[in-house]
């Protein structure tokens, strides 16, 4: 450990810029109890001069989004019907390709891997082509379950890539063990491989629900109208209501939008830290 | 063998396969298919007679591709160094000992919780003139305080590196400070009793001794740079004009809004060489380090 520079003033500088990194967050809750004259008179960054409870009520249930007056509730649900499915089903088909990646090896076994890591680094634009085919062929274009779809396919190269790296640091010798015993392909998951995966599974269920809910080029090139999530409808609310602005609300939207993954960060942050960091860096 | 054995020994081939197939299938089909699409005349609808490399020309010559990869790369390098630096700046101050590090932790990473589009959208009122920064300041009796940039073509690309630097200088400020604690303590001791001062000893024997990560940083700042979108698309749509539009941001258009999936395509698999010419490389050395490293245990 090199030694100390002048701690105060450490401090300080560490308290200001954490401060400046808030800002955008307070701003926008701050707000989203402001009345939008309120905003306009002021800034938007400010103390709310009344309490407007009404703006979360307007935004989730009767806030006019193009034509429909429903509030941002429908993408928000949308949303919720996408990822929470998605993140269960490709962390199961992640955590199983996984273990027959690590453990069960095969020929041309580290090609494999390869390829699948490949698909963690490709752009989703080389993707949306085949995606518009495929999901007209199966005639789930513009449904929820489409984008599900989607998601399970995609997320299985990151979640295959977690659990696999994680189960090569399982030592052979049990599985050896557990062979002669004769336990099988499923039992020795049962029993063996997954008790140990607790660790792996809530890093890539943490990693895939962040990555799926905060999506966005997927969700309004697959899903129109109501079948949005609400990234789309997010962008779709501020540029519609560029004539008129009713920032109160819409702070209100930004904020329940962003609410999901900031309580998953603010109750599992070690895990978010180490999904970003073997995400990143494997 | 009995059906009952036999389905023992066939049940986990079923359960295996499928998912490796479809990853792997996922990963090239998805790309072969695109650049096939990419050597067509395809316009609203997929139409596979050849075309040689007309798309890519004609992409080329396009201004609104001309214009995406300066801004990507005016914003590429932007967003890097000073991520980097940002990153770099938390990690020393944090790995001082302060009080409450997991608290200035936290909140130094919460911004990469959060979606471009969240990003996007806050930055864009906050660097809004008439209701942002610049009106507070105005507010406060600054009268003729500007900052206006985000409606200035010049300089509204510099908005999107603020926004872009929020949200990820947390992301490498937590890799720099796995890599400011893994530093061999018996190497910083040695340097202590030679007398070096803190930033000598940071700058001699710290930050050297950091080099893998600092490639390894630049090398996914440089991924996200490529792939910006959202970020774009909430923050200012592009604009002003063509400002600050983007590759990817081109590959939409033309794929979707104008119905060109041929040239679109064509522009995602000059996207997809850009990563190419970052990752490559990059693997190739980790590839490399490995094996030396193999080759000295």
């Amino acid at each position: 450990m090199p030694r100390r520079l002048a701690r105060p003033a450490i401090h300080a500088v560490l308290l200001l810029l954490a401060v400046a990194y808030l800002v955008p967050l307070a701003a926008v809750a701050l707000n989203s109890v402001r009345s939008t004259e309120d905003i306009l008179q002021t800034s938007m960054i400010g103390l709310p001069r009344a309490l407007v409870w009404t703006n979360f009520s307007q935004t989730w249930s009767s806030y006019c989004l193009a034509e429909h007056c429903s509030g941002i509730r429908p993408y928000f649900l949308n949303s919720l019907e996408m990822t929470i499915p998605a993140t269960i089903i490709s962390t199961l088909l992640g955590a199983l390709n996984g273990y027959s990646l690590a453990l069960w090896r095969f020929r041309g076994d580290v090609w494999v891997f390869g390829i699948i890591t490949l698909g963690v680094f490709l752009p989703e634009q080389m993707k949306l082509v085949p995606w518009v085919i495929v999901l007209r062929e199966l005639g789930l274009f513009n449904t929820i379950a489409g984008l599900v779809l989607i998601h399970i396919v995609q997320g299985l190269s990151f979640t295959t890539l977690f659990c696999r790296n994680y189960y090569t640091a399982i030592p052979t010798d049990l599985l050896k063990a557990a062979r002669i015993d004769g336990a099988g392909f499923f039992r020795i998951f049962w029993r063996i491989v997954l008790p140990l995966s607790p660790p792996i599974l809530i890093v890539t269920v943490i990693w895939q629900f962040t990555g799926i809910w905060n999506e966005y080029l997927y969700g309004v090139t697959f899903a129109a109208g109501e079948q949005q999530p609400i990234t789309a409808a997010l962008i779709a609310l501020s540029a519609h209501v560029s004539e008129a602005p009713h920032y109160g609300e819409q702070s209100a939207a930004v904020l329940l939008a962003a609410a999901p993954t900031l309580l998953v960060y603010l109750f599992g942050g070690r895990y978010f830290l180490r999904g970003l960091t073997t995400g990143a860096v494997k | 063998m009995t059906w009952r054995q036999r389905l023992d020994r066939a049940l986990p081939h079923l359960v295996i396969w499928p998912p490796i197939v479809v990853s792997c299938a996922y990963a090239l089909v998805f790309s072969a298919w695109t650049v096939w699409v990419s050597f067509t005349p395809s316009t609203l609808l997929p139409d596979y007679r050849w075309l040689g490399f007309r798309n890519y020309t004609a992409m080329l010559a396009t201004r609104n591709w001309q214009i995406a990869y300066a801004n990507l790369f005016i914003y590429g390098t932007c967003f890097v160094l000073l991520t980097m630096a940002m990153g770099l700046l938390l990690a020393v101050l944090i790995d001082q000992r302060v009080r409450a590090e997991n608290i200035f932790r936290a909140i130094f990473l919460y911004p990469m919780a959060v979606s471009f589009v969240v990003t996007g959208t806050v930055w864009g009122w906050l660097l809004n003139p008439s209701i942002g920064i610049q009106k507070l300041v105005r507010d406060f009796g600054w009268t003729d305080f500007h900052f206006d940039s985000v409606i200035d073509r010049d300089k509204a690309i510099y908005c999107v590196v603020i926004a872009g630097v929020w949200q990820a200088s947390g992301f490498a400020m937590a890799l720099f400070l796995a890599g400011l604690r893994s530093v061999e303590p018996d190497l910083l001791k040695a340097a202590q009793i030679d007398g070096a001062g803190a930033w000598r000893l940071y700058r001699r024997v710290v930050f050297p001794s950091m080099a893998p990560i600092f490639i390894a940083v630049l090398v996914m700042l440089l991924q996200f740079a490529i792939k910006t979108y959202d970020l774009v698309v909430a923050l200012t749509a592009g604009g002003p004009g063509l400002a600050t539009t983007m590759p990817t941001i081109v590959v939409y258009d033309f794929m979707f809004q104008r119905g060109e999936l041929g040239r679109g395509s064509a522009a995602a698999v000059m996207l997809l060489a850009s990563l190419a010419v970052v990752l490559v490389p990059y693997a190739l050395y980790r590839r490399w380090r490995d094996r030396r490293e193999t080759v000295h245990a």
